[in-house]
């Protein structure tokens, strides 16, 4: 809970995603399957279950064609930054607000998988491993040494690729740094989308690309009024695109999922 | 063959008629055992939840038997707190019922834990902001408390009792039964509340969040107000079910009408609570989120006839048959309202449960339909057929009913 925690530090991490940018390619999901050590079955057919820390949502502005328009909004954790949804709940602490940094992470070994931070949270960005992971026959070897492979039973989401950060600030301290300069740390998906729709960096410095693109007119974030105050925002120009993050009263759901 | 191990004084059916009955129940009970091995062997895939539905059916079923077996703690207070003497005749089934819930809640709950060997850790790590950690600790504890005021009818038994250590046990217990009725209301006002805080404290699914008292939402309230309504009515309508089984008058017919009145009093002041909650919740929760009533409801699974059968057909019906002194005078009315009113509490929670993850939060998102496996409907049924091995002992070799011998005369 972060209001509890709130202490002086110099860092907020933070994501902006251009939906205008956005092609929907799901370059970003795969980088971030393969960066956190995502096993895949054979049938992924059941979305439900189906573990994707970084999801792409489809949505539509509900008109017939030829009036039709399409926007993509891929959907990582929130970190959400106002009375966390998910830490609050977790009977174990498993699950844990770093007031340093921002960043919401998973300790999947305390984790009891009592699925209670699943309900918690409003995005869906938590998943739970209904399966034993299991890799085809060689495959461990491509597995990311930096990141924990998680065990059937235990619930697990987007870390903000928080093992780039320990690297990133390995490499400060060697280089006699204690801050890290805006770049150095970036999420797997930031890095791999091919349009530079994801910026990510640390809000509090005024000098971040991030700090400047959420002052932006078109920025908004995901279900606001529920005031879980995300640190991902999306910019786009369309005001449909934008009116499809939140609920309004009298507005006609329109934004569906093809 | 069992003689000696019966209660004196009164009738029971035949040895084996009753192993007879066992083994049905048994065999019932040694199907589930089998599914839930294999749900351990096999993880949560053999349910039907998912990243949706993260709760299903096992929680409804924990929710809803820890709601009916609330008899146990609310009948106590009133026999040994308020002292109402009536109750006397009914209140060791109360607590064998609750025990039953109680037990069944513990260990469903340790089938739907993703881990369940680290189950512990919930005492261990506990996170003292969740609601969920009160739960853990208070229901613990009261099946501590419940098992220590099981104990005690155990001790009665004809053999048992003959040994001078259980003897002297047995009274020791009995002589501080007023201090756990107490400790046992203390916890059980916490955890019911805590369940239903479970659900309110979820700021973010507008569908179960509440505002409320200090840092109590008002789901905490009504879960509890909910709970000592409903709990005696299930006490009541098990001990009508085994009076017919039986065909015996177990309980003075005084005993069940006067707490039928407090538990139709009771409801009539949750009705109008829950009623007047939710209008708030149209009202003014939704809309501060974007949302309108409307939109809570949805199709045939999710539809609105849901709010019409918990609050008025089981909440308003059998509040006003329990109110009304001639139809709770009539066993049949009474047997109505009562499973009426606990259809109504499983479907609360149930409603809580369920239809809380089924609402889509997003505006891009659609409503999910959840239908449990049959795996999760063996294991949650089980509570059935556990209650009736643990009921169908007792009944035989306790002597649960302290006025079965007087109202059932042996025959000259
Ligand atoms: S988006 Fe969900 S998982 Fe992420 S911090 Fe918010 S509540 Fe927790
Ligand atoms: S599933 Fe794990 S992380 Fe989530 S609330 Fe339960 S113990 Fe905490």
């Amino acid at each position: 809970m972060s209001e509890h925690h709130e202490v002086a530090s110099k860092e907020k991490y933070g994501m902006v995603i251009d939906l205008d940018k956005c092609t929907g390619c799901g370059a970003c999901t795969v980088s971030c399957l393969s960066e956190n050590n995502h096993y895949v079955r054979e049938d992924e057919s059941d979305k439900l279950r189906s573990v994707a820390w970084m999801k792409v949502y489809k949505v539509t502005n509900g008109e017939p064609f030829p009036n039709t328009k399409v926007a993509f909004i891929p959907r990582p954790c929130m970190h959400c930054d106002h009375h966390t949804p998910c830490v609050s709940v977790c009977p174990v602490m498993a699950t844990d607000y770093n007031p340093l940094t921002g960043i919401v992470s998973q300790i999947y070994t305390r984790c009891i998988g009592c699925r209670y931070c699943v309900g918690a949270c409003p995005y869906h960005a938590r998943y739970f491993n209904w399966w034993d992971p299991v890799w085809p026959e060689g495959m461990h070897k491509l597995l990311n040494p930096d990141m924990s492979p998680r065990m059937r039973g235990v619930v697990e989401k987007c870390s903000f690729c928080n093992h780039r950060l320990q690297k990133a600030k390995d490499k400060a301290y060697v280089e006699g740094r204690r801050d890290l300069k805006d770049g150095e740390y970036v999420t797997a998906c930031a890095e791999a989308c091919p349009t530079r729709a994801i910026t990510f960096g640390n809000m509090k410095d005024p000098e971040s690309a991030v700090a400047k693109l959420i002052k932006s007119p078109g920025a908004f974030r995901l279900l606001e009024k529920l005031g879980t105050q995300p640190k991902v925002y999306y910019l786009s120009n369309e005001s449909w695109i934008r009116e499809s993050g939140d609920n309004a009263l009298g507005r006609k759901k329109t934004a569906r999922p093809a | 063959m069992d003689r000696a191990w019966i209660p004196e004084g009164v009738q029971r059916c035949s040895a084996g008629a009753f192993y007879s009955w066992m083994a049905l129940w048994l065999f019932v009970l040694g199907a589930a055992v089998t599914t839930a091995l294999l749900i351990l062997w096999k993880g949560l895939n053999q349910t039907n939840m998912n990243d949706y539905f993260g709760f299903g059916a096992w929680i409804t079923a924990d929710l809803g038997v820890i709601a009916l077996g609330a008899g146990a703690f609310f009948s106590g207070f009133l026999t040994y707190v308020l002292r109402i003497k009536e109750l006397k005749a009914l209140i060791n089934f109360a607590v064998i019922i609750g025990f039953i819930c109680y037990s069944s809640a513990l260990l469903i709950l340790t089938l739907d834990i993703g881990q369940p060997l680290r189950g512990w850790f919930g005492y261990w790590f506990p996170n003292i902001h969740s609601m969920l950690t009160e739960v853990i600790f208070c229901i613990t504890l009261y099946f501590t408390v419940l098992t220590i005021e099981y104990v005690p009818l155990i001790l009665e038994n004809r053999k048992i009792y003959a040994n001078p250590v259980a003897h002297t046990l047995s009274h020791n217990f009995h002589e501080a039964m007023a201090i756990f009725a107490a400790i046992g209301t203390f916890l059980s006002f916490f955890h019911q509340g805590s369940l239903g805080g479970m659900y309110g404290v979820l700021y973010a699914r507008p569908f179960a969040f509440r505002e409320g008292f200090f840092v109590w939402p008002w789901t905490f309230f009504l879960f509890i107000f909910s709970a000592i309504s409903v709990g005696p009515t299930f006490t009541i309508l098990i001990t009508m079910i085994l009076q017919k089984v039986t065909k015996k008058r177990l309980v003075p017919r005084e005993s069940l009408s006067v707490l039928a009145k407090i538990a139709g009093c009771l409801l009539c002041g949750y009705v109008i609570v829950k009623i007047a909650d939710t209008y708030y919740w149209a009202t003014h929760i939704l809309p501060a989120r974007g949302l309108t009533f409307a939109e809570q409801y949805h199709g045939y699974q999710y539809g609105l006839w849901l709010l019409f059968a918990e609050i008025g057909l089981c909440g308003i019906i059998p509040a006003l048959i329990l109110i009304t002194r001639r139809l709770r005078e009539n066993d049949k009315w009474l047997v109505l309202a009562c499973a009426l009113a606990s259809i109504g509490v499983v479907l609360n929670r149930f409603i809580f449960t369920v239809q809380t993850l089924a609402m889509p939060v997003y505006p891009f998102d659609k409503w999910y339909i959840y239908f449990p496996s049959w795996q999760e409907w063996v294991t949650s049924m089980a509570v059935v057929a556990y209650g009736a091995v643990i009921i169908s002992l007792s009944y035989r070799y306790l002597p649960v009913f302290p006025y079965e011998r007087d109202l059932n005369p042996p025959a000259r």
